[in-house]
């Protein structure tokens, strides 16, 4: 649905040119979530920015549903847009108007007639859940508030694309897992593809089915949500799971331990996380396996858990259990092999 | 008392009922033209700004100068300095037809700060959501950056309608008339202290009504 190829942004400004975009892409399939994750800075908004050129690619191409963008004259262009919606972290509705002019005023400016607005603005108003909010002025909103009129405001030009730049990041928790909802439900049931940037893993966890990891204009990391999270391979996208699972040991701790054995994270996916993986290699080899930590979260689709266990045993021994535990469909992070096994 | 009040009613009732429908007329006449000429000037200047939808160095820096060097000319000068001019548009340079040009002349660059700095203010983030709703332009600059800053827009017109009477208390000089001019002419000139005192006090009332009326209405369009 949207192909992004060999993106790349240069910003030039007086004193300094900076590469916020370096060879990016990117493509994102119909019907799917996909979540864009990085620290500030990283070129995120740079790059949801391309997808409706809001910001025009130094080079490199833009493709939705098939089409080419970079091409296009104003009017096309502006054609195109309509079918892609876009939401903000800071809503950017009309402040002296009202909810129902909100949405009404796009859909009167790109031609739709005054019985069709009328209809679409209540249906949208009644998909967010502000059917009694119509003459509310977005001042008298919460956040959560004038971010579903916002996605109302989108959802009534009947986009076959949401683009969501950040838009639970200035939400509190609570509000933020009702948007994240919202946004889930808007991908089941309309069929929309969603793109969404944060720097919140969490958004990620919850609601998407691929993610990219991005770093200095780069992405360095993308797979489906389940192998990221499972084996993430950057530092990036390890610091960004174990914001998820919080399992950090105290580094005095670490320090005792590493004497007597190793410390590894299992991370068990699907239907290996039923399995007593534990008590089996401790009674089939010499390791005493002890928890650290421990958590399971939940995925979008499946449930994903986390071991933090130190392997107490033989360098030998130690192997052969961390080669059991891999059969078993478990990943190993944090393994260092002190003999080679001949199997 | 009451019999005073109605002796001046009676001499100078009629003079100063004449010279407040002068003030209206030339205030809303060179007020009206003074927005419909300011008011695009504002958004060129806005648009044509670097970094914004229609980037033209040359354009803006020529209308920046240009309203810097008319906005640093007192009125009384320029009154006289583009009487020429004013021959030419309108065909004469006295009366009230006369003294229009001048005050459009004076009251339009100021106008179009007004609305550039108004306009400014808008948020661009509401400006970019539109943008990415595929909308042209020109609805932008109508239903989103006039719309928003309508509040702002409200309070500067009424600075600028209000530096507007003072300007035409000069329009005298042309023979406009006005409630500044009988201040001038019978109070200064004759020593009618008593039309003096009573045409300061309209002015007052009027600059304060103006103002109260000014700020109301902003406040209500607000909504925030
Ligand atoms: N209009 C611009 N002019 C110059 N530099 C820019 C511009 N927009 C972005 N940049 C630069 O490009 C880089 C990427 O910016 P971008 O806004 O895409 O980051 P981000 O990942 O969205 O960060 P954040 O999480 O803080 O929003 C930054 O170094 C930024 O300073
Ligand atoms: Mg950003």
């Amino acid at each position: 649905m949207i192909q992004l190829e060999n993106i790349t942004k240069v910003f030039q400004t007086k004193n300094n040119v900076t590469n916020a975009l370096d060879d990016v892409s990117l493509h994102v399939k119909k019907g799917s979530i996909y979540g864009v994750i990085g620290y500030s800075g990283a070129g995120k908004s740079t790059l949801v920015r391309m997808v409706n050129l809001l910001e025009k690619p130094t080079s490199g191409k833009v493709y939705v549903d098939g089409k080419e963008l970079t091409t296009l004259s104003t009017q096309k262009l502006n054609q195109v847009r309509r079918k892609i919606g876009m939401i903000f972290q800071s809503f950017n509705l009309l402040t002296t108007a009202t909810v129902y002019q909100n949405i009404a005023i796009p859909l009167k400016l790109t031609g739709v007639s005054q019985k069709e607005i009328h209809n679409r603005v209540l249906k949208y108003l009644k998909v967010v859940g502000l059917e009694d909010k119509h003459d509310a002025y977005p001042s008298q909103l919460s956040g959560g508030q004038k971010q579903r009129v916002a996605i109302a405001r989108a959802l009534s030009h009947e986009p076959e694309v949401l683009l969501c730049d950040e838009a639970t990041s200035a939400l509190d928790p609570e509000t933020t897992e009702s948007i994240l909802s919202l946004l889930e439900q808007i991908n089941r049931e309309f069929g929309i593809t969603i793109l969404l940037i944060t720097h919140e893993m969490h958004v990620v966890q919850k609601i998407c089915n691929e993610v990219a990891v991005m770093e200095n204009g780069r992405i360095i990391e993308k797979g489906d949500v389940l192998g990221i999270f499972s084996k993430p391979k950057s530092a990036t996208a390890k610091r960004f799971i174990k914001s998820i699972f919080h399992d950090e040991i105290p580094e005095q701790m670490v320090e005792d331990l590493k004497d007597k054995g190793q410390i590894v994270t299992l991370s068990f996916v699907g239907e290996s996380s039923g399995k007593p993986v534990l008590a089996r290699i401790s009674k089939q080899f010499d390791v005493f396996p002890s928890i650290l930590t421990g958590n399971i979260t939940q995925l979008k689709d499946q449930p994903l858990g986390r071991l933090v266990v130190h392997l107490e045993g033989k360098a030998y021994e130690t192997a052969k259990a961390v080669l059991f535990l891999q059969q078993e469909g478990i990943h190993v992070e944090g393994y260092v092999p002190e003999v080679k096994l001949s199997v | 008392m009451f019999e005073r009040i109605s002796e001046f009613t009676d001499q100078w009732g009629i003079d100063i009922w004449n010279a407040l429908l002068e003030t209206f007329q030339m205030v809303s006449i060179s007020l009206l033209l003074s927005v419909l000429i300011g008011l695009p000037l504002g958004v060129l200047l806005v648009l044509t700004r670097p970094g914004k939808a229609f980037e033209n160095k040359f354009l803006f820096n020529l209308l920046n100068t240009l309203i810097n060097i008319i906005r640093s000319i007192p009125f009384i000068i320029l009154l006289f300095f583009i009487l020429p001019f004013t021959k030419l548009i309108v065909g004469t340079t006295i009366g009230v037809k006369g003294v229009i040009v001048p005050l459009v002349v004076f009251t339009a660059p100021y106008i179009a700060r007004l609305m550039e700095s108004a306009l400014l203010e808008v948020d661009k983030g509401v400006i970019e959501a539109y943008e990415a709703m595929g909308i042209k332009t020109r609805h932008i600059i109508w239903h989103v950056l006039v719309r928003e800053s309508r509040p702002s827009i409200v309070l500067g017109l009424t600075i600028a309608t209000i530096g507007l009477i003072g300007a035409t208390a000069m329009a005298g000089l042309v023979g406009a008339g006005g409630l500044g001019d009988l201040a001038y002419r019978y109070g200064h000139l004759r020593y009618e202290v008593d039309v003096m005192y009573v045409t300061v006090f309209i002015l007052i009332i009027l600059v304060q009504g103006l103002q109260t009326f000014g700020n109301v209405l902003s406040a209500r369009l607000k909504k925030n």
